[in-house]
């Protein structure tokens, strides 16, 4: 059995079922609320949600059953007296050690060491924040991708729109950018290399081989054998090298799957037809994963956090949301695709678990 | 003491009680003092910076208050989630 738990415009939906038919909706919490994010621990088994209020403000909240009782977690703020507030956290990561770290704007992370109750601030992540001249997306200065390195917790890496790639080996004691090669295409020539205004859309690491790193960027598809550090393009062969989503087959360092839109100025999928693009030699060459998706008149928006995976190899299972309250999923890598819900509200996450 | 007024959410943050009475000479220091007697309600009216929420209303005797709003004794308090939406 797989869990789907979908962040939404309105509320946290925990789906249920098989590969290859709808899954049930088991419940629903945060009713009306836009809940930008929800993941399951690892290491306790709790679902941890955050949820931005349009009135109250961003929380993160725990629970032991996402039909329960949802907990206010505490922490989860900017320091007190500041000229800043806490816009809305993007993401909540598993660490290598157990802890959790989340993600969001403006541009800060957060780390809990106690399954999600309490969070604590990375102050000198914050102080560059703080220090430095760090333009947002549009979107917001938004911390979306946070990505440890399996069986070492004290190397991170995490992305910022649009502030680039930042790598810490001291468990965040200290940063250093990561963004050689990366072409931000909607500078100026001149302008282009100096810049630290660098949108990445989504960031993730090849947990077979932690060097490997992929990143859906504004425009431009990268690889990286240096953990971080140098970036190469592999975006020629898709029709758009222009998305959010990003996802990757553990088992696979040279795998990678994205969503491609058809550029920024209008992003919805490409001529009307859903389609995921692979790659399993590193970026080299992209296949189209259609079977099954809408072909035409389907002109979706898949956001950012709205692609995940379950399990690796040939029975890696793969699911995105859209913004038209549509998810998709598949069984078989991206072979074949199925219908999982539709009419939901507007898909902002998409997190699966329960078949590693 | 000043009555201070929650609605919605915030009325469960205050243990259940829809009126609190509350000292202070100005709307941020009932707000505190509120957050004080209530700690669940942190961050809920008032963000990091002191500031009420761009989409929270509070209202001193049926007018529009803000932060450095004064207050007195016998005055009523209402704090209310903005009329907004349209877009979502």
């Amino acid at each position: 059995m797989t869990e789907l738990l979908l962040g939404t415009k309105k509320g946290l939906f925990a789906l249920e079922g098989e590969p290859g038919a709808e899954f049930e909706v088991r419940s629903r919490a945060f009713a009306g609320e836009p809940v930008d994010f929800a993941m399951r621990d690892p290491a306790t088994g709790r679902a941890i949600a955050t949820m931005t209020s349009p009135f109250y403000g961003p929380k993160i909240f725990y629970a032991e059953d996402p039909a329960g009782e949802w907990t206010q977690a505490e922490g989860v703020a900017l320091p007190e007296g500041g000229d800043q507030a806490l816009e809305r956290i993007w993401v909540i990561v598993a660490g290598a050690d157990g802890s959790l770290y989340a993600g969001g704007d403006p541009g800060v992370l957060f780390e809990s060491r106690d399954g999600g109750a309490s969070w604590t601030l990375n102050q000198s992540l914050w102080e560059h924040r703080v220090n430095e001249d760090w333009q947002p997306g549009g979107g917001g200065l938004c911390l979306h991708s946070i990505v440890p390195w399996p069986g070492e917790p004290d190397k991170l890496a995490i992305a910022v729109s649009a502030a680039g790639v930042w790598l810490t080996e001291d468990h965040g004691e200290t940063w250093r950018r990561g963004n050689r090669g990366i072409v931000p295409r909607y500078l100026p020539e001149d302008a282009r290399e100096d810049t630290f205004q660098l949108c990445v859309h989504r960031m993730e690491r090849a947990a077979r081989d932690p060097q490997r790193m992929f990143i859906q960027f504004h425009g431009g598809v990268y690889r990286s054998d240096d953990a971080g550090g140098s970036w190469t393009a592999i975006g020629d062969g898709l029709p758009s090298d222009f998305g959010f989503p990003l996802a990757l087959d553990p088992a696979d360092p040279d795998s990678a799957y994205v969503i491609p839109l058809t550029g920024d100025f209008d992003r919805v999928t490409p001529d009307g037809r859903v389609c995921v693009y692979e790659t399993r030699d590193g970026g080299l060459t992209w296949t189209p994963r259609g079977d099954g998706l809408p072909p035409d008149h389907a002109y979706l928006t898949v956001l950012r956090r709205a692609f995940d995976r379950a399990g690796e190899g040939s029975s890696l299972q793969l699911y995105f949301g859209a913004t038209s309250g549509d998810v998709f999923g598949s069984g078989d890598a991206g072979g074949s695709w199925f219908t999982a819900a539709t009419r939901l509200p507007p898909v902002f996450s998409v997190t699966a678990s329960g078949s590693e | 003491m000043a009555l201070v007024c929650v609605h919605g959410p915030l009325r469960k943050l205050a243990d259940g009680r829809a009126e609190v009475q509350i000292s202070g000479a100005t709307v941020e220091e009932l707000l505190r003092g509120l957050e004080h007697e209530h700690p669940a309600v942190a961050g809920w009216i008032l963000d990091e910076r002191g500031a009420i929420r761009r989409h929270i209303n509070v209202f001193v005797n049926g007018e529009r208050g803000r932060e450095e709003t004064a207050v007195g004794a016998s005055d009523r308090v209402e704090i209310l989630p903005a009329i907004t939406g349209g877009a979502s």
